[in-house]
């Protein structure tokens, strides 16, 4: 596991990995999209139904780049691994833009949907709450100027929000209920749904790891560049 | 009772910067130790890091007591009395509120009207803090020290913003607190006024 | 080990309480955000009644918020924080301190101003009722989060303008839950509002003084 953790074979690793995930996410992502647009209307919804396959991916990585930020927010703390540290900072803008999509595309869906691009429904609530944990995260990552410190300070901001993020789905959840919301998804989804759906999800996920292998890299190069020149000068 | 602190090839990096690298020394006790150096030399942190706030990257330090041997930077806390170069003193309290808060904060029992009349601002006792000069802080900074009832004291500019009498009084006190079996560090650029063995940090 | 603890709870409570303290303060700007309220929704009592547990539930914690600078900044930047963390108490029981402190002179002070408040909004006797018992279970939770977004950005110079966008999200809970056991009150409904509440308000003080020690930890390190 640790092994992996170096930073220099983590460069050598994830440059031989990234042209294959990146190949990956253009080919699930054209597939997807492809077989997206080719599925009949919805019986309700029409063809509407098709922003689903934008939608739900975006929702669904968001999530997932924030768990990984907790995972990663772990590791530094409890094994102090800059490497860790790397990955944590550079998942944040990515989740952040993942949050945003999914909160365009939701509130897109919901124009023809309910006839208003706003509506508390109980997902797009929480996801705009979960953009506003991205952005205190990015927030504090940036306000402190010790990199060490910022690092520590963000995983234990990042864990406490990790811990909360379940209650506060919940909450709003329960709050959608009390207050007789909608919901985008009801019922079963369709099986004609299920594949383009399963390839943009799959896309989505293999396009994440790419961009935020590369962030991870550029980060490391960077490093290694300012060290560079701090003992040149 | 402490009875001596040894350190090892201590280095100390904070952020990208290395601030002092492989330093070693001990102190007694009954002994005093100045910590000497220019400005960004490191010896705010080394005090630091002797009280526990920091953690040295590498190397070891070890505070012996009677009790046994403490390598815990927490449990190494509980025997120091610090002096920053802060004030620590509360504007909106007075000068009696606030050195009892500090006697009982630390459980150390006594009056504290002996150890105001020591430090020489037992007149001043119920005036607010706000009122005090930056000399009569530090006075009341030593008297926390002396409150405190610590074996090792840290002291960070002892006597910057004190009059004649008062670095006398303070270097008095620093002598009568080593010769009842007391630990000693200080860093300054003035004499200590006192037989000290000296530690001197280079620039990294 | 109860006597270190109380004084220090006894200490920030005097500060509090003393000139430049902001207990009073925050007291203010709640009945303010309660009064403008209604100069922007109009006075149409049946609307405040129903807006009532929301509204005052956002403005007690906005309120609470702005005391939490109080609860570390000043230890911090006048030394007193290092003299603390010297005593016999953990950093986790001086956490622990300063959050009840925090609550005794923010929380529980807001939570007794809210049924008068709340006779401004025209809120019914049970409304009134739910509003002050899920202030008072809930407004431990705000000091509790409050303390670990305190002690975060506690070196920072603009740390005042970040404090809010990093716990006000994690609050929201808070704010549902009490803002419903309000709305349940009105619609003579039981919707286990408190119960939830009570399991998050207890969650956030048990872990805070956790959280916060490891904050404070990190920033004496600077």
């Amino acid at each position: 596991m640790f092994r992996y953790a170096n930073p220099a074979v983590f460069m050598r690793l994830s440059g031989a990995l990234l042209p294959w995930i990146s190949g990956a996410a253009a080919i699930l992502l054209a597939m997807g999209l492809w077989m997206g647009f080719r599925v009949p209307p919805d019986y309700q919804q029409g063809m509407t139904v098709t922003i689903m396959f934008v939608h739900v991916p975006a929702a669904i990585v968001a999530e997932v780049a924030y768990g990984a930020i907790a995972v990663a927010s772990l590791f530094s703390l409890v094994w102090r691994h800059p490497l860790a540290d790397t990955a944590a900072r550079a998942a944040a803008p990515l989740g952040a833009v993942f949050t945003a999509l999914g909160l365009v595309t939701g509130s897109l869906w919901g124009r023809p949907m309910w006839g208003a691009y706003w509506v508390w429904d109980a997902r797009l609530t929480s996801f705009l709450l979960l953009l506003f944990l991205y952005l205190g995260y990015m927030a504090l990552w940036n306000a402190i100027e010790d990199e060490t410190r910022a690092a520590r300070a963000a995983a234990i901001l990042a864990l406490v929000g990790a811990v909360n993020l379940p209650i506060i789905k919940f909450s709003v959840d329960w709050w959608n209920t009390l207050h007789q919301g909608e919901s985008i998804v009801s019922g079963q989804i369709a099986r004609v749904f299920m594949w383009p759906l399963a390839f943009m999800a799959f896309g989505y996920m293999a396009l994440f790891a790419a961009l935020w292998m590369v962030r991870i890299r550029t980060e490391i190069v960077n490093r290694r560049a300012r060290s560079l020149i701090q003992r040149a000068g | 009772m402490i009875t001596s602190l040894i350190a090892q090839k201590l280095t100390c990096v904070r952020g990208e910067r290395r601030i002092f690298a492989d330093l070693d020394f001990r102190v007694s006790a009954g002994e005093a130790l100045v910590v000497e150096g220019a400005n960004g030399a490191g010896k705010t942190s080394l005090l630091r890091l002797i009280a526990g706030f920091l953690t040295p990257v590498s190397g070891s330090l070890v505070l012996d007591t009677d009790k046994g041997a403490i390598a815990d930077g927490e449990e190494r806390g509980r025997h120091i009395g610090w002096l920053g170069h802060h004030d620590a003193v509360k504007p909106q309290l007075d000068v009696g509120e606030q050195l009892e808060f500090f006697a009982r904060l630390y459980g150390a029992g006594g009056d504290v009207k002996p150890v105001l009349e020591r430090v020489g601002i037992a007149r001043q006792r119920e005036l607010p803090c706000r009122y005090l000069s930056a000399g009569q802080k530090k006075r009341l900074g030593l008297a926390r020290l002396l409150m405190s009832g610590r074996g090792l004291w840290l002291l960070d500019e002892p006597f910057a913003a004190l009059d004649t009498a008062g670095r006398a009084l303070a270097a008095d006190l620093m002598r009568t607190h080593c010769a009842s079996g007391g630990m000693v560090i200080a860093a300054t650029h003035d004499p200590l006024g006192l037989e000290a063995r000296s530690l001197r940090l280079e620039a990294a | 080990m109860s006597g270190p603890f109380i004084s220090l709870v006894m200490r920030d409570l005097k500060l509090a309480s003393r000139s430049g303290g902001s207990a009073a303060l925050a007291l203010a700007f709640f009945a303010l955000v309660a009064t403008l309220v209604p100069l922007g929704v109009g006075a149409n009592l049946n609307l405040l009644a129903r807006i009532a547990g929301g509204v005052l539930w956002v403005g007690a914690v906005l309120a609470a918020l702005l005391s939490l600078d109080r609860l570390y900044q000043g230890d911090f930047d006048d030394g007193s924080l290092d003299l603390i963390a010297l005593s016999p108490l953990s950093l986790e029981q001086v956490a622990l301190a300063k959050l009840l402190a925090h609550w005794f002179s923010t929380g529980l002070p807001l939570t007794l101003l809210s049924p008068l408040l709340a006779l401004l909004f025209g809120l019914p006797g049970p409304g009134t009722w739910a509003l002050f018992v899920s202030l008072l279970i809930g407004t431990p939770a705000v000091s509790a989060v409050g303390a670990i977004g305190a002690s975060l950005t506690l070196s920072l110079k603009r740390g005042g303008l970040i404090l809010p966008l990093i716990i006000l999200p994690l609050l929201a809970p808070a704010v549902i839950f009490g803002a419903g056991a309000v709305t349940a009150a009105l619609d003579h409904l039981s919707n286990g509002a408190l119960g939830l509440l009570s399991a998050f308000a207890a969650a956030a003080v048990l872990l805070s003084p956790f959280a916060a020690a490891a904050c404070v930890r990190l920033n004496l390190a600077g």
